[in-house]
């Protein structure tokens, strides 16, 4: 090993030390969601039983050393239902922050690039604005029937015109850069300028902004399960839990706290994570909020 | 001044508007509308009845004019289980929500302004990454999550405040007071959340003004120079944001009807679910936004008229 590479190794070791002490809340959420996100990995390894099979006659038990968190009102073990939950509520979360940040992305830079799309662009999104997102979601829920790919849509459809108008102002800062009216003084297909000089732009909000829905997504999922209108009931989220749990709350009240507990943990997980990204990337930003 | 007023509500217009396109699409993007209004167990008959009835059968520009019409004389059309106006259901739930709505905005107001002035002076130490931490988590708690934990300490263990129930305060004022703790405390956690960053961010801004060092200089003391001369000036984005967080508080007023048995709006719509009475549904979804939209129109048109650095 050459002293260079020893120098760049203790370097990075450095780095990292040095961005653990800065954000150390950002750092524990870090470690809190890969946890999380590997317990939902390896889900089938870890849950020690089915967990929809139903046993009749070991309804709500307590925690005990066969069903470590105890059984529901079914008899089904409540650790395995949880360790299946994280599945779907990381599923929801990731995937409503993808694809809002992707459509959201593609509407905002068109938007905020052909002068005569953005009035009526974003008079749609205020429109969408003004429905409150859940209630948005149980409608479409309603309408198009339960699965966990409209739960996802359902979710998805109140979270673009966030996204839109943030993009929207980063375009409408960047237009009058020198290095874009450059481009396009040269001759740059439209898609291009967009692509490489105005997207870059883009990219650190984004990121912070893509961890902050994943976490309303997730809470809006639990919240649709809750209400009946989300995830299908056969499948164990977190929601579903809770919504099953309610009923005999004051007999079992851990069927409510564990899946609850998850949640709050998960989402906090992220939110936290969110918070320490914006101020890394984002600087302008952090400093105002 | 009147002239400005006037551009403020007719901008509200096209708001409107596209949230009637979405209602009015969303029906019939997924499917027959016929079929949906009719809900599960209709017959081939009632179904096409409703089709007569509601004019569906008619060109698609004709029904979107017909059913705008509607709404503008307050025809909201009528639920499919109770077979009552969607008004009428609206008017009797309102108190409720009402009455839950405002002890929250009243509450989370007194709590989180103070906060975020405290955080905002306080900047960078203990105290503000306290506040800080405390409103991230009150983000990240599910509010029926807050709401059963809430019960499960204060109402089944401690035994304060009864777990479930309302009471019309014109009815009760004393077991209405009782039964509004926990309803209030929950809906709070995340306005509380939302004002105290908010808060502290534009407080934080505004202590860094020149007017802000003379009031020090002048030998103003610390609570005059944070509550009157700063937070007057930091006061539009947190009533904007308070104004906009009534969205939020919309969502979470259906959870936590729902989880303290409450019927009052969210009620409404979460039996509307279960029996997917759908024109109830969209009914509420019209009536939230058209509350909504009218609510940040006064917020605005308030401070414009109170501060006088906005012009129009």
């Amino acid at each position: 090993m050459t002293i260079a590479a020893t120098r760049a190794e203790s370097s990075a070791f450095v780095r990292t030390l040095d961005t653990v002490r800065h954000y150390p809340l950002a750092t524990l959420g870090a470690l809190i969601l890969v946890t999380i996100v590997v317990a939902a990995l390896c889900a089938p390894w870890l849950w020690t039983a089915d967990p929809t099979a139903l046993a009749p006659t070991r309804r709500l038990r307590p925690p005990s050393e066969a069903n470590w968190l105890g059984t529901d009102h079914l008899g089904r073990d409540v650790w395995s239902r949880l360790v299946h939950g994280a599945r779907v509520s990381l599923l929801v979360g990731l995937a409503v922050a993808v694809l809002s940040v992707a459509i959201g992305l593609v509407i905002g830079l068109v938007a905020g690039f052909i002068r005569w799309l953005d009035a009526v662009v974003m008079r749609i999104m205020d429109g969408l604005m003004a429905i409150p997102g859940i209630l948005l979601a149980i409608a479409l829920v309603s309408v198009s029937g339960a699965s966990t790919f409209t739960v996802i849509v359902a979710i998805m459809v109140p979270e673009i015109p966030r996204v839109v108008r943030l993009v929207r102002a980063v375009v409408l800062s960047v237009r009058e850069e020198p290095y874009v009216e450059a481009a396009t003084a040269v001759g740059t297909p439209l898609y291009l300028t967009l692509i490489r000089h105005v997207l870059p732009n883009c990219i650190p909000p984004l990121i912070v902004q893509a961890t902050y829905i994943c976490a309303s997504a997730m809470l809006t999922e639990a919240i649709l399960s809750f209400l009946g209108a989300g995830t299908p009931p056969t499948i164990p989220s977190w929601g579903n839990m809770i919504a099953e749990g309610r009923l005999l709350f004051q007999i079992a009240p851990w069927n409510i706290l564990w899946p609850g507990i998850a949640l709050a943990l998960t989402i906090l997980a992220v939110n936290v994570l969110g918070d320490g990204l914006r101020d890394r990337l984002d600087p302008r930003i952090a400093k105002r909020m | 001044m009147w002239w400005f007023i006037l551009q403020r509500i007719v901008a509200t217009i096209p708001v409107m508007g596209v949230v009637a396109l979405v209602v009015f699409f969303m029906l019939r993007l997924s499917g027959d509308p016929a079929a949906i209004l009719a809900g599960d167990t209709a017959t081939q008959e009632q179904i096409a009845g409703i089709r007569t009835a509601l004019g569906l059968d008619q060109p698609i520009h004709i029904q979107f004019f017909t059913w705008i019409w509607q709404i503008v004389r307050g025809d909201l059309g009528v639920s499919l289980f109770t077979g009552l106006p969607v008004t009428t259901l609206i008017a009797q739930r309102l108190e409720p929500t009402v009455m839950l709505a405002t002890t929250t905005i009243i509450f989370s107001v007194i709590v989180a302004v103070p906060l975020g002035v405290l955080a905002a002076w306080k900047a960078g130490t203990w105290i503000d990454r306290a506040v800080m931490i405390l409103a991230v988590i009150g983000f990240s708690v599910p509010v029926f999550v807050m709401g059963y934990f809430l019960i499960f300490g204060f109402a089944i263990n401690l035994r304060w405040f009864p777990v479930q129930g309302y009471t019309s305060p014109f009815v009760d004022f004393a077991r209405f007071t009782n039964q509004i703790v926990l309803p209030t405390l929950t809906l709070s956690a995340i306005y509380i959340a939302l004002i105290a960053r908010i808060t502290r961010a534009s407080v934080i801004e505004v202590l860094n003004e020149d007017y802000i060092r003379t009031a020090r200089a002048k030998g103003q003391i610390e609570r005059r120079v944070l509550f009157v001369h700063a937070l007057k000036n930091a006061a539009v984005p947190i009533v904007t944001v308070i104004g906009l967080g009534i969205a939020l508080l919309i969502g979470g007023v259906v959870v936590t009807e729902s989880v303290y048995n409450i019927p009052g709006l969210g009620r409404l719509v979460v039996d509307a679910i279960t029996r997917r009475d759908y024109p109830i549904i969209q009914g509420l979804i019209l009536f939230f936004a058209f509350v909504y939209i009218l609510l940040n129109l006064i917020i605005d048109l308030i401070y414009t008229m109170v501060d006088p650095r906005i012009r129009y």
